[in-house]
């Protein structure tokens, strides 16, 4: 059971060969067996996710059941979820049991889904490899040696070691694809504004979008059918028309223009990553694509432009986390600002500090337009290139990842060589352009992620090109040994 | 040395919507603690804010009612702070692109001249919640109620010279937004508040003075006094040598002084930028002209209008329209009697009068424009004298009456205050003062005409007041000169 | 070329209310002094006229109707507060 997609549990539900109750007690179980390898949940909602499976059965009973009725999900613990703690994998957020549900919580909830629980992440969604949870890292179910990448690093593993059928993540700088790339998974960013980012913890507020994350992209097209949408709750959400991101699977890829943005692949890329990536785009050829060189001029401004942007957006955004209102608070303070001081010290992790004290460096009087002005213009210039490349081409495609997952603790000690290995997500968040990964191969053992980066709004574009691919390969098939 | 007073006053004014500006928790004054906070008020995490489109009209009404340039594209920005009662540690307000561009009105001095004052700029921003420093197990209570109200704050341009001209200023913004309705402009309640800006400068001293920044002012009393202690404050210090601090100062009414705020002594850097969970704020011309119709008549439009219109003095015209309540009371009742110059008299008499020695705002007064016109008819229509008039008056105001027209008739009917109208019974009561003062009679009968007044005064006593005195007079005349 | 010491460290945990331990400021000094390198690059980029760019879609604000669509939910919101009396949350007292 645990190794079908979305799409084939919905069909067995309907078909009445397992009910959600069991469906749901068969993940509960691998997830109890097998999570202490992995770590990749924070709170398990076992008993809350039996019950609303119930329900889900006695919907379908009365014949009211949509696709998702009864299918059992992960929720990032970015996304609060009422009643139940929502610790963006902070120590910050450790007593934060939420007074309400995020509007994409909602959206499962109203279309039957089964909520297995909440994984971890990079505290705040700050990081690439899950290490800088108050929770612990995550392991690669791949090589447990290795990172599972993040931020979206429980959701990725979980997915990937069948955990759970799909799950969801957030991406503000490819904290969906670059996991879904190292775990061998399907991820999907959408356009910024295409999901409502209400109840969503802010990291980076215009940067940050949540999008699925699923063995395949059918799955990820019926993932997305329900989480898109205008969100009156969300000034950012865009009112544009959702389609059925079914419906278009499977347009043939006869004469898809798909570009390779020349620096993409200079310096920096592993080579073996490199030639898996090659491969995949022959397989494009192959079905009819045609392959164009572009060049996106100002790629080497993506990091530092986003390195000043994000942590402006979340120093200001994380302010509120100050003890007062809810969340961790010191003991015994002696003055207000001992309070907001050894609350918010204790509260937070070194890689959220860095960020918050860059951020608020970059803020300050007389660096404000040095430093975050200028990078709002250098986010033009980014954006500018992407629609340049587009006249002439439908998709762009890349490796997500300089290269396959690294090992636990190979680069803590360094933030820049971190950061880098977002290198080619990161211009995608600054856009605001949809994106995906999908497995394109391995190298020693560890998958490798090819990058879709399509227009504003083109996902049902880049969930046909993924779901094309997906059907004359088996990348996306395969499972982590251990996890079988 | 001579030294000129500089001042500019920040303006922060409570906007009337039902709801706040970025959520739909209601803006109601006076509710149980944080019963009025939801999860946006609160800071919660993963919360957004949604923009209140009436706080943009209101604001934009205020902005043409000052011949400001409205801003058709306007940014909220994030203002950086860590205080308990800003429960994001920002308050989202507009920096770079206000809503409201340069604007002016003009106040009126006390030798009768004007003077024009600039207004900088108009912007929107989120009111902060309230700490109550009453012991709270020897802490800071924290009621989050008020955060998310919108505010306009109205930036003037440092223009006033004096304490007077700055309260001049005051008032006429109070009664602009009293006129247009965007704001209740209750003052106990918070709901208009005042910052002031008050530096000296030698004479003739292009540069402006080190200014101090008095803080939350809530009456028009209080900012005459605030400022004329703090130019007392100022001028010992530059007087005897010394140099103002750049700061932030609290007024204490009870002490009337100044001192400095503590919790403002922390220098700030508010690390502005724009507020990336809200859009630009966009109004096209179009929209503005349909706003710019809705406006109602201003004080200065309906001043003139009056003067011209309804014959008034300039000084009457000024005191009907400060107040839009006044103004709407004195047009009802003037347009129900079809006398301007009586209903001006009434209202800035005797109602003022009573208003005054009772402390209560016009819109609080208890007789209402109904009951006071069915009063004025009665004048009008000789049924009772002015004099009579005051004490029917009296009785509406303690409470007599149901609030119609018909209550002066009632009260007149009940107190039996008709006034004598019938000749005969007037002559009768002439006859008897005429015989009860002879000397007076023959004083005026040898020329003494100013006695006639003694003799009306005397025939109104009889009457109890209740004799017509316009017949009162005629008879008298005619009886003393035969 | 920007060198953070561990006084603008200091400063700058100041004002964002975080406590760092001194033993870990010159760690943090020297992290942010390589990111804000990093960053020094976009100094070459030339940006004159170019309009900065708040959203990726320049779109436009929404505007709510006014209408009051909450009600008062303080019972739950200040369930897991940290501390709170008759309805308030509480802070370390405050003078003005």
């Amino acid at each position: 059971m645990h190794n079908k997609t979305i799409a084939e549990l919905s069909a067995g539900l309907e078909a009445g060969e397992f009910s959600s109750v069991e469906l749901t007690q068969c993940y509960l179980e691998r997830i109890n067996s097998l999570d202490e390898q992995l770590n990749s949940f924070i709170t398990v909602t076992a008993e809350r996710a039996l019950e609303q499976a119930k329900n889900a059965d006695a919907q379908r009973a009365a014949g009211n059941a949509g696709i998702l009725n009864g299918i059992p999900l992960a929720q990032k613990d970015i996304f609060c979820t009422k009643g139940v703690k929502t610790s963006c994998g902070s120590r910050m957020l450790d007593p934060f049991i939420s007074p309400y549900d995020a509007t994409t919580i909602n959206k499962f909830n109203d279309s039957g889904a089964v909520m297995l629980g909440k994984t971890n992440m990079d505290e705040f969604a700050m990081g690439s490899s899950n290490e800088t949870s108050w929770y612990g890292p995550v392991k690669n179910p791949w090589k447990q040696d290795a990172v599972p990448g993040g931020s979206s690093g429980g959701s990725a593993a979980a997915v990937a070691a069948r955990l759970a059928p799909a799950a969801t993540g957030t991406d503000t700088g490819g904290s969906i694809r670059q996991p879904a790339s190292f775990c061998g998974i399907t991820g999907l960013k959408p356009t910024y504004g295409r999901v409502s980012r209400y109840g969503m913890i802010a990291f980076a507020s215009s940067l940050d979008q949540a999008g699925p994350m699923t063995r395949t992209a059918e799955d990820a097209a019926l993932m997305l059918n329900v989480m898109a949408g205008m969100d009156p709750r969300d000034s950012t959400s865009v009112d544009e028309a959702v389609p059925d991101y079914t419906a278009n699977l499977n347009d043939s890829m006869q004469g898809l223009k798909i570009g390779l943005p020349k620096e993409y692949f200079s310096q920096g890329l592993d080579d073996s990553v490199a030639k898996v990536i090659e491969s995949a785009l022959q397989e494009y050829e192959k079905m009819g694509a045609v392959i164009k060189e572009i060049s996106l001029p100002t790629s080497n401004l993506a990091v530092p432009t986003y390195y000043i942007i994000a942590p402006s957006e979340c120093s200001s955004n994380l302010s509120r986390m100050d003890g007062v209102r809810y969340g961790h608070r010191c003991e015994d303070p002696k003055d207000l600002n001992d309070l907001y001081i050894r609350s918010r010290g204790e509260g937070f992790g070194p890689e959220v500090k860095r960020r918050i004290l860059v951020g608020t460096y970059a803020l300050s009087e007389g660096f404000y337009d040095a430093y975050y002005v200028k990078a709002q213009k250098t986010r033009r210039l980014i954006s500018n290139d992407f629609n340049q490349a587009f006249n002439d081409v439908d998709v762009i495609m890349g490796p997500a990842a300089p290269s396959t997952a690294f090992n636990i603790g190979e680069l803590t000690d360094d933030p820049i060589t971190m950061y880098l290995s977002d290198i080619y997500t990161i211009a995608v968040n600054l856009a605001g352009l949809p994106g995906m990964s999908i497995p394109a191969g391995f190298v020693n053992g560890m998958p490798v992620g090819l990058q879709l980066i399509g227009k504003h709004f083109a996902e049902a574009k880049l969930l046909n090109v993924a779901h094309q691919f997906q059907q004359q390969t088996d990348w996306h098939m395969k499972v982590p040994a251990s996890f079988k | 040395m001579q030294w000129e007073v500089v001042i500019g006053l920040e303006i922060h004014v409570q906007l009337s919507t039902k709801s706040k500006i970025f959520s739909g928790a209601s803006t109601a004054y006076g509710a149980e603690p944080n019963t009025q906070a939801c999860t946006v008020d609160l800071g919660l995490p993963g919360v957004l804010p949604v923009f209140n489109g009436e706080a943009l009209n209101k604001s934009v009404m205020f902005g043409l009612a000052v011949g400001a340039q409205i801003n058709e594209r306007s940014v909220f920005d994030r203002k950086n702070y860590f205080y308990p009662d800003s429960p994001k540690a920002y308050q989202i307000s507009q920096l770079y692109y206000p809503i409201v561009g340069e604007g002016y009105i003009d106040i009126d001095l006390e030798d009768g001249s004007q003077k024009r004052i600039g207004v900088t700029r108009a912007h929107m921003e989120e009111d902060a919640g309230k700490s109550l420093h009453e012991n709270f197990h020897k802490q800071t209570g924290i009621d989050l109620n008020r955060a998310g109200t919108p505010l306009l704050e109205i930036v003037s341009e440092p223009d006033m010279r004096s304490a007077k001209e700055a309260v001049a200023y005051m008032r006429k913004i109070h009664s602009i937004v009293r006129y247009l309705g965007i704001s209740d402009g209750n003052m106990q309640e918070g709901s208009f508040r005042c910052d002031a800006n008050v530096s000296l400068r030698p004479i003739g001293q292009e540069e402006f003075g080190t200014r101090a920044e008095l803080k939350n002012i809530n009456s028009f009393r209080f900012v005459e006094k605030a400022i004329n202690v703090e130019i007392e404050r100022q001028m010992d210090i530059l007087e005897s040598g010394g140099s103002v601090t750049q700061e932030t100062r609290l007024y204490d009414s009870q002490k009337n002084e100044t001192r400095p705020m503590r919790s403002k002594e922390e220098a700030n850097d508010y690390r502005y930028f724009p507020d990336p969970d809200l859009l630009p704020i966009v109004i096209s011309a179009e929209e503005i002209e349909a706003i710019r119709k809705t406006l109602p008549e201003l004080p200065d439009a309906k001043c003139a209008r009056f003067m011209q219109q309804l014959g008034l003095s300039e000084k009457d015209a000024k005191a009907l329209t400060v107040d839009r309540d006044m103004a709407d009371y004195y047009e009802q009742v003037q347009q129900a009697i079809g006398d301007a110059k009586m209903a001006a008299n009434w209202i800035l008499g005797d109602v003022a009068a009573i208003n005054n020695k009772n402390g209560l705002e016009f819109k609080d007064c208890p007789v209402n424009a109904e009951q006071l016109t069915g009063l004025l008819k009665r004048i009008k229509d000789n049924t009772i004298s002015g004099k009579i008039a005051k004490e029917v008056f009296e009785a509406m105001f303690s409470g007599e009456g149901s609030g119609s027209e018909g209550d002066a008739d009632t009260i007149i009917d009940k107190k039996g205050l008709k006034q004598i109208t019938d000749t005969g019974a007037i002559e009768t009561i002439i006859d008897r003062v005429i015989a009860d003062n002879p000397g007076q009679v023959a004083e005026f009968q040898s020329g003494k005409d100013k006695l006639i007044g003694f003799f009306v005064g005397q025939v109104m006593k009889a009457s109890k007041g209740k004799a017509n005195p316009g017949q009162v007079n005629q008879l008298l005349q005619k009886k003393l000169r035969s | 070329m920007s060198t953070l010491d561990k006084s603008d460290v200091e400063k700058i945990a100041f004002l964002a209310r975080l406590g760092v331990d001194e033993q870990d400021m010159p760690e943090y000094a020297s992290n942010l002094s390589k990111i804000l390198d990093m960053v020094e690059q976009l100094n070459s980029v030339e940006t004159d006229g170019v309009k900065p760019m708040a959203h990726p879609l320049d779109a436009v604000q929404r505007l709510r109707a006014d209408e009051v669509t909450e009600v008062n939910d303080r019972e739950n919101l200040q369930a897991h507060a940290p501390e709170t009396a008759e309805g308030l949350y509480l802070v370390p007292r405050v003078v003005e």
